[in-house]
């Protein structure tokens, strides 16, 4: 016989301590795109000036989104539906939005993770040869031809990347199975010193290779003309943004974890300034490293290619490897480190599906992790693991990013702050069990600021991919794959709010009792003091 | 490297690192607050 426990009476999952909560936020937040994706927009948005608007990203968007997340999961202990309803019934939907993005985010990341794990293994033998573009395309995704008339997509499995991918999920499920403290926590305290050391080796080599400061010239020499335009501070924007974990559920989970009276700002502080600290380093590292390439290329820096995203990491830094002196013992170093920032950021982004469904329907976090974990394996094996993954992943990640998550921190923004009115109460939140105190900038921030500069990314954004497409792929494929998925988030958000709930969660009363909440509204009379 | 580059990157590493150690200096002065407000020990089960 079983008995079934309601989320009201079985005992939170916590943290153990501050320490846990800290390197786990950590942990998400520094990810692939710390490594691949900010030293290419800094240097492409004007070099050092770029610190600028970075800096003013980071304090009037990173860091108040930030806490927004920390205070709406901390005040109403929950997963992002849970918590969100319990601010409005009807705000369960967004979410329910934030944890379809999740799961779409975690089906591709999970390829990356193991692509990277399988160039982990190809580093000690340098199995890349000389010409790195052909052996990442052709030999080892078997990319199909997607010129139109060719498959957009096929059952042909990739059998170098499906067991890997394979190898991933089966990791992943049993994090998650172990539960907050002992499967997520521990894998962040061991991952993340390690992943500090093994980059810092490599930062430290880069550092001292002929060419190196060539890289850091380009990367820092200011262009202070790029600060007059509006694309490179929304390059900035989407830079913190997007490299922060903010606004798509997990912040809010994370932060439901940490006991009632737990410190919230300042450790929100040490997680802000890690990533950003974090993603500098590797843009000196990375770049000190493309310096050298380029001398031995006899190239100008500037004519280098593949200095960012998914093709600098498996096209442009397996040619520098190989020729590193020891190379083999760099590039396993390099694609160790994706590795560990990759999983730790899945782990998180799949503990936002796991906690909706476990307090949704009322089940253990090993049933959720067996449950979410196999479909969502499926799905990843299905999609990925073919050779029509890497065109899915690249539409998939483009939409679910700049459209599913921008789109959802907006909303939130606006939800939250104007419908709900409930900046105050939140703000009175954070500082009632915070040692560093918010003052009313935060609330202007994320009331007006933030969604603001995000929703101009957001239309810009949706108008350029009407208009011009992506990529130059089909329009029908990505109306299915890219606007097919975004309809599919607002189908499934929509569905699973008006699923019932397992067991009452309604009858919540949050701690600290904000008076605000009880005095009486205008034109009424009486009401709590 | 030229001289512009080097200012700015120290510049960087100050604003963003010296940032990071900031933000742990002062969690460690004070990791928790000594006073909640009423209605919440530590001590009853968490839902």
């Amino acid at each position: 016989m079983s008995t079934q426990i309601s989320p009201e009476t079985r005992p939170r999952e916590e943290w153990t301590g501050q320490v846990g909560f800290i390197l786990s936020a950590i942990g998400s937040a520094v990810g692939l795109g710390n490594i691949w994706r900010f030293p290419g927009v800094a240097y492409e948005n004007g070099g050092g000036a770029f610190l600028v608007p970075y800096l003013i990203a980071l304090i009037t968007a990173g860091i108040p989104i930030l806490y927004l997340d920390y205070a709406i999961g901390h005040r109403f202990r929950g997963s992002a539906p849970l918590a969100l309803r319990r601010i409005s019934r009807w705000f369960e939907t967004l979410g329910w939005y934030q944890v379809a993005i999740c799961f779409a985010i975690a089906v591709y990341y999970t390829a990356v993770i193991a692509w990277a794990l399988s160039f982990f293994w190809y580093s000690f033998g340098l199995r890349w040869g000389d010409d790195t573009t052909t052996f990442f395309l052709v030999d080892y995704l078997q990319v199909a031809d997607v010129g139109g008339a060719d498959p957009w997509f096929t059952l042909d499995f990739v059998p170098a990347v499906l067991i890997p991918l394979v190898l991933v999920w089966v990791m992943t499920i049993v994090v998650l199975s172990a539960g907050v403290a002992r499967g997520v926590q521990r894998v962040n305290i061991l991952f993340m010193p390690l992943l500090l050391v093994a980059f810092g080796v490599l930062v430290v080599r880069s550092l001292t290779l002929p060419g190196a400061t060539d890289g850091l010239n380009a990367l820092f020499t200011p262009n202070w003309e790029a600060l007059r335009s509006a694309d490179v501070w929304i390059a900035a924007y989407g830079q913190i943004f997007f490299s922060l974990s903010i606004a798509f559920g997990i912040m809010i989970t994370y932060a439901s974890y940490r006991r009632r009276r737990g410190n919230l700002t300042s450790p929100g502080l040490v997680v802000a300034f890690a990533n950003s600290g974090f993603e500098l380093f590797a843009g000196i590292g990375v770049f000190a490293a493309l310096g050298f390439l380029a001398g031995q290329q006899g190239v100008a820096f500037g004519e280098l290619e593949g200095i960012t995203g998914p093709i600098l990491s498996f096209v442009t830094f397996p040619a520098l490897v190989s020729q590193m002196p020891a190379g083999p013992l760099f590039g396993a170093l390099f694609f160790g480190s994706l590795v560990m920032a990759g999983f730790t950021s899945l782990v998180s982004i799949l503990q936002v599906v796991s906690a909706a469904f476990q307090e949704k329907l009322s089940i253990s976090r090993r049933k959720a992790a067996l449950a979410i974990g196999g479909l969502a394996s499926v799905v990843s094996v299905l999609g990925f693991s073919t050779t029509t993954g890497l065109i899915a992943l690249d539409t998939l990640d483009n939409w679910a990013n700049n459209v599913g998550i921008v789109s959802a921190a907006v909303v939130m923004c606006v939800l939250v702050i104007w419908v709900a009115r409930r900046g105050q109460e939140l703000r009175f939140h954070l500082n009632s069990v915070s040692t560093v105190q918010v003052g009313g900038w935060w609330t202007f921030c994320v009331g007006v600021l933030a969604p603001v500069v995000l929703g101009w990314m957001l239309v810009s954004r949706i108008r350029t991919l009407l208009v011009e497409g992506y990529e130059g792929y089909a329009t029908w494929y990505l109306g299915v794959v890219g606007w097919g998925a975004i309809a599919a988030f607002v189908v499934f958000a929509v569905l699973l709010t008006l699923a019932p709930w397992r067991a009452p969660v309604d009858a919540y009363e949050p701690w600290p009792r904000y008076d605000k909440l009880h005095a009486p509204r205008r034109g009424e009379k009486g009401g709590a003091a | 490297m030229n001289p512009s580059a080097i200012v700015l990157m120290v510049l960087s590493l100050l604003l963003v690192w010296g940032g990071l150690g900031v933000s742990i200096a002062m969690l460690m002065a004070r990791p928790e607050r000594s006073e909640w407000p009423d209605g919440w020990t530590d001590d009853e089960a968490d839902g």
